[in-house]
């Protein structure tokens, strides 16, 4: 799916634009507060949905190949992860809906989970 | 209305702590983060987190939360259950990950109409 | 940090600063892409060497994660001052983690760490020494391809 298409669900604002969403295209989704387990599941080319605000999140999306975070119920970047963002080319997106909505509005349209076992 | 044995047996969820499985489910909320839920929680939500730490009974009691659902296969600590018999909270486990449950959930308190979507 | 080569090279990792928590698996990980290692092998060190630096972040006094890269294999050494692990079975255990609350606000101590090394690796030893520190040795092979953990 779209990123852009993604960003018109969740009513989403953009942060950093990673250097251009219309390219992105979604495949998964991946929701989580807890970074292990981004590390350990989720997929290369997904979203991460999270409500954490600070730059390890970041650092996860980069070190796993992830190209967005969504941030869910109106969290507030810390200024050190949206400069990280920026540096790394990581689209950094906000939503005022809390997790539990977002999720269920992008699994209603369509998009999956984002399980990888190695 | 939906309730928490509605809603365990619908999404497959494997009951490690047997609360009132009677409780009505008004909505739900995500997250992996203590804090974040003693803010946000609400009432008769169910609370989909993977954090199997005991001070999640706490945080569930103290917020009327209706049952904690752990995703991803993590099974509660040892000490997490006790409390949880304890305090009668209702702890079950699922096999998907978040977002599939959540989506899952979604799908199902919108079908029953009874409920807002969780939009809080 | 600066004597790092394509083969070789340390970075020193200081307890506590979650600032640059990072840093050092983000660089290893662009230098292996310019090596040119295979993708999937690149995000299965990145991940790895970042589960391992966070390790020695939260818990640790300090330590070094060293990395060698040669045709064979990558390797790398996680060695740190640190509280040291008294029952290493246990830390395995996915979902077992003696890190404080406040860690775990912070989106880690899931008690998944050691048990994520061990799954995106090809080989992974631990040596620990209570009130002394930890050692991990983390390999990944580059001939075979991906041998199922």
């Amino acid at each position: 799916m779209e990123l852009s298409k993604i960003i018109e669900i969740v009513h989403g604002a953009v942060v950093s634009d990673g250097g251009g969403i219309d390219a992105i295209d979604i495949t998964s989704v991946c929701s989580a507060d807890l970074l292990s387990n981004v590390l350990r599941y989720g997929k290369g080319g997904a979203l991460l949905v999270t409500c954490l605000n600070q730059p390890q999140v970041i650092r996860s999306a980069e070190i796993s190949d992830i190209p967005a975070v969504l941030l869910a119920l109106g969290a507030i970047p810390e200024t050190d992860m949206i400069s990280l963002a920026r540096d790394k080319n990581i689209i950094l997106l906000t939503t005022q809906l809390p997790m539990y909505t977002t999720c269920g509005l992008l699994y209603t349209a369509g998009l999956r989970s984002c399980v990888e076992e190695l | 209305m939906l309730t928490v044995s509605a809603v365990a047996e619908k999404l497959g969820l494997n009951v490690v702590v047997k609360g009132d499985m009677s409780q009505i489910v008004s909505g739900c909320y995500i997250s992996d983060l203590l804090s974040d839920v003693m803010a946000h929680g609400k009432d008769d939500d169910l609370w989909i987190t993977l954090q199997t730490h005991p001070n999640v009974v706490a945080v569930a009691v103290i917020k009327g939360i209706s049952a904690v659902i752990l995703t991803n296969e993590r099974n509660p600590e040892p000490e997490t259950i006790r409390k949880a018999e304890a305090e009668k909270v209702t702890i079950m486990v699922s096999s998907l990950n978040t977002f599939e449950l959540a989506g899952l959930l979604y799908m199902m308190l919108k079908d029953d109409g009874s409920v807002h979507a969780g939009t809080s | 940090m600066t004597e790092n080569s394509p083969s070789e090279g340390t970075f020193h990792l200081m307890g506590g600063e979650f600032t640059n928590a990072g840093s050092a698996s983000s660089e290893l990980k662009s230098t292996l892409i310019k090596v040119g290692v295979e993708k999937s092998i690149v995000r299965r060190v990145a991940i790895a060497a970042f589960e391992a630096e966070m390790n020695v972040i939260i818990h640790a006094v300090a330590g070094t994660l060293r990395y060698e890269i040669t045709t064979e294999a990558v390797t790398i050494t996680v060695t740190d001052m640190g509280p040291g692990i008294e029952n290493i079975n246990q830390a395995m255990q996915p979902g077992y983690s003696t890190a404080p609350d406040w860690v775990r606000e912070m989106g880690w101590g899931a008690g998944m760490g050691l048990p994520n090394i061990s799954k995106h690796s090809d080989l992974f030893k631990i040596d620990s020494v209570v009130g002394e520190g930890t050692t991990l040795e983390i390999i990944f092979d580059l001939k075979e391809k991906n041998a199922d953990s």
